[in-house]
């Protein structure tokens, strides 16, 4: 079954064709890259799918339904989380705090049940510390807990972007570069983190990432993007051995 | 262990602000009874009420949803003006009526009426941010102590009639009971009680009630949506969070409480008027020193900013006509310190070492 389809996906910034007659199609459970040169529209797709830009022209399906063009809130709340390329944290709160904002969706009770305490209040703050606590400890984040989320180390800052993503319980998560910035270590780390993701949680992730470790470690499938346009697309020792992908890489 | 250490640090927070507030208020209590408080200070205590409500609900906005509002006392001039018209228009009404049903109607009334204005402001600035929000927000906090500066109301016949036209109403019986007369606002308003410890109670009563709601909108689910949208708007949005939904919210919420202030304010004076220095930007920013002073974000800080800005200008009557001036440069001393990542790094290490401190008590406590 395709998690998610997109069909001739365009944008146009003024004169730029940022991305241009993009087409993707990845099925459920898959380990899916998207790799490019810098510039390559690689974040601008990223943006179409989750509503922060309005595609020029085409169209995205998630599970069969057309999600082309629906606010970002919505399309959360359809099945599609996210990470930022420039960690895009909530800095003042907790670590905790972060992840349990996270869940605002999944576990709920009212603002009269906040505001005066009601029992449901107190039911929804245990299960949420359960759930959180057990998502931070995926990645070993746990013993942070109580940190100010913006004194968090860079690489474990990445990954608790993650971490508020699965939160949200998607059916697909997007990760923009996750391992930038990260040491060899922290970097092989975060491909088992990522593979535990997928196996446990049933999760289909797309992901950005300049490190050919990393997407030739874990990724299935490939897609090249260079200039907007789509330079090659397939399995990813495949695609990695296209002339045309080395040559766009490598230069001239 | 250190799931039960989560969930206790916020908790254990509240105890401590609300603990405080009580241990104050019963030595204040004991002072009243003993006479050992002089006049001057007594007449200080619902005041600092006020402000603490004040300063803790502009902090829900300024603080927790992190945006700047120059119109906070704008909607205290809201609940002023309409709890002191429902309890004088029920005094005439129904002279009978209890005082224990008169006062709390003036409250809830008072503060709804101040919630509207809260909604309608927050829908005029939906799509506003930053410098263009402050604007509005000030503008909209002129409008509103205008409007009542020309609003008339008298009871006549037992019928409610009003004028909006900077001028009274006309064709009014002899036997018409005036209630609001434009510039000059209400007068004679009851006090909540002719005793001044009762009074001191009835405030504090009503503060610690305010503190508390606020602390725990703050902790809770709701306060995490709001306080993200004020961390990272996008990233709020990309998790799924109704950022318009929760701005709306707080503005509303603050502009309630707001307007509670604005019912004890008129109640403790007896007589309001709408006017610039009263319910003003002036004032707006008044309270806006007590957010700011006390570290944005921080209701314990709100609390004590406004206790301590409440009394020490009348300790320091000497210095009350430099008093703007001084909370000018207080505030840009705030302001750079704040923004001063060396000195806001000490600042930081010198709390860690207090905190620090604490738990290695209380770790020795747990040892013994
Ligand atoms: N909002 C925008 N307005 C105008 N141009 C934009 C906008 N967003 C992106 N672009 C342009 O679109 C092109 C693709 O940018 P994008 O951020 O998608 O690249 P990328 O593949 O993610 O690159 P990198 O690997 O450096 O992150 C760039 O030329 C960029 O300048
Ligand atoms: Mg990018």
């Amino acid at each position: 079954m395709n998690v998610l389809e997109v069909k001739d996906l365009s944008i146009q910034f003024g004169g730029l064709r940022a991305v241009d007659n993009f087409n993707m199609t990845i099925k459920k459970g898959q380990l899916y890259g998207l790799i490019g040169p810098n510039g390559a529209g690689k974040t601008t797709v990223f943006n179409m799918l989750t509503g922060v830009y309005k595609p020029t022209e085409g169209h995205i399906f998630l599970d069969g339904e057309e999600i082309t063009g629906k606010p970002t809130i919505k399309i959360n709340q359809m099945g599609i989380a996210r990470t930022f390329q420039n960690i895009r944290l909530f800095g003042d709160m907790s670590v905790l705090n972060n992840v349990k904002a996270g869940l605002h969706n999944q576990i709920k009770c009212s603002l009269w049940s906040n505001l005066f305490r009601l029992p449901s209040n107190f039911k929804v703050e245990r299960e949420m510390n359960k759930k959180a606590m057990s998502l931070l400890e995926v990645f070993g984040l746990d013993k942070f807990a109580n940190h100010k989320a913006k004194n968090l180390p860079y690489g474990e800052q990445r990954k608790l972007e993650i971490a508020r993503a699965l939160a949200t319980n998607p059916k697909l998560l997007l990760l923009d570069e996750p391992a930038a910035g990260m040491n060899p270590n922290e970097t092989a780390e975060l491909m088992e983190n990522i593979r535990f993701i997928r196996d446990n949680f049933d999760m289909t992730i797309l992901l950005i990432e300049h490190d050919m470790r990393l997407v030739s470690g874990i990724c299935e499938e490939l897609t090249v993007l260079n200039f907007g346009s789509v330079l090659a697309q397939g399995e990813t020792s495949e695609v990695l051995n296209n002339p045309e992908v080395v040559k766009a890489y490598l230069g001239d | 262990m250190s799931k039960l250490k989560t969930m206790r640090q916020s908790t254990r927070k509240k105890c401590f602000i609300l603990l405080g507030m009580l241990i104050a208020f019963g030595i204040f209590e004991i002072l009243i009874a003993t006479n050992t408080l002089s006049n001057q200070m007594q007449n200080l205590l619902v005041p600092m009420c006020y402000n603490i409500i004040l300063a803790v609900s502009l902090n829900l906005v300024v603080g927790i949803l992190g945006e700047l509002s120059l119109g906070h006392a704008g909607f205290m001039c809201v609940g002023a003006f309409v709890g002191a018209f429902v309890s004088k228009v029920l005094g005439v009404l129904y002279p009978d009526l209890s005082k224990w049903i008169v006062f709390p109607l003036a409250f809830l009334i008072g503060g709804l009426v101040a919630a509207i204005f809260g909604l309608l402001v927050g829908f005029t600035i939906l799509r506003l941010k930053g410098d263009y929000l402050a604007i509005v927000t000030l503008a909209a906090g002129e409008i509103i102590w205008n409007i009542f500066s020309v609003t008339y109301a008298a009871v006549d016949n037992g019928k409610i009639r009003f004028s909006l036209g900077g001028t009274n109403i006309k064709g009014l019986s002899p036997s018409a009971k005036q209630i609001a007369t434009g510039a000059q606002g209400i007068s004679g308003i009851d006090p909540l009680s002719s005793n001044a410890g009762v009074r001191f109670a009835i405030a504090f009563a009503i503060t610690f009630v305010v503190v508390w709601l606020v602390l725990n909108f703050i902790h809770s689910r709701t306060g995490r949506a709001v306080q993200s949208y004020r961390d990272n708007r996008i990233a709020a949005e990309s998790i799924g969070i109704n950022i318009t939904k929760y701005r709306l919210i707080t503005i509303v919420l603050s502009a309630f409480l707001a307007g509670i202030a604005g019912v004890l304010y008129s109640h403790e004076l007896g007589v309001i008027s709408a006017k610039q220095e009263v319910f003003g930007y002036v004032m707006s920013i008044n309270i806006l020193v007590f957010v700011v002073l006390g570290g944005m974000g921080s209701t314990l800080g709100s609390i004590i900013a406004a206790v301590l800005l409440t009394v020490l200008p009348e300790w320091l009557r000497v210095l009350n006509d430099y008093r703007m001036l001084i909370y000018a440069v207080v505030l840009i001393g705030v302001m750079l310190i704040n923004n001063n990542p060396t000195i806001s790094s000490y600042v930081d290490a010198f709390k860690n070492k207090v905190k620090s401190l604490f738990k290695r008590k209380n770790k020795a406590k747990e040892a013994q």
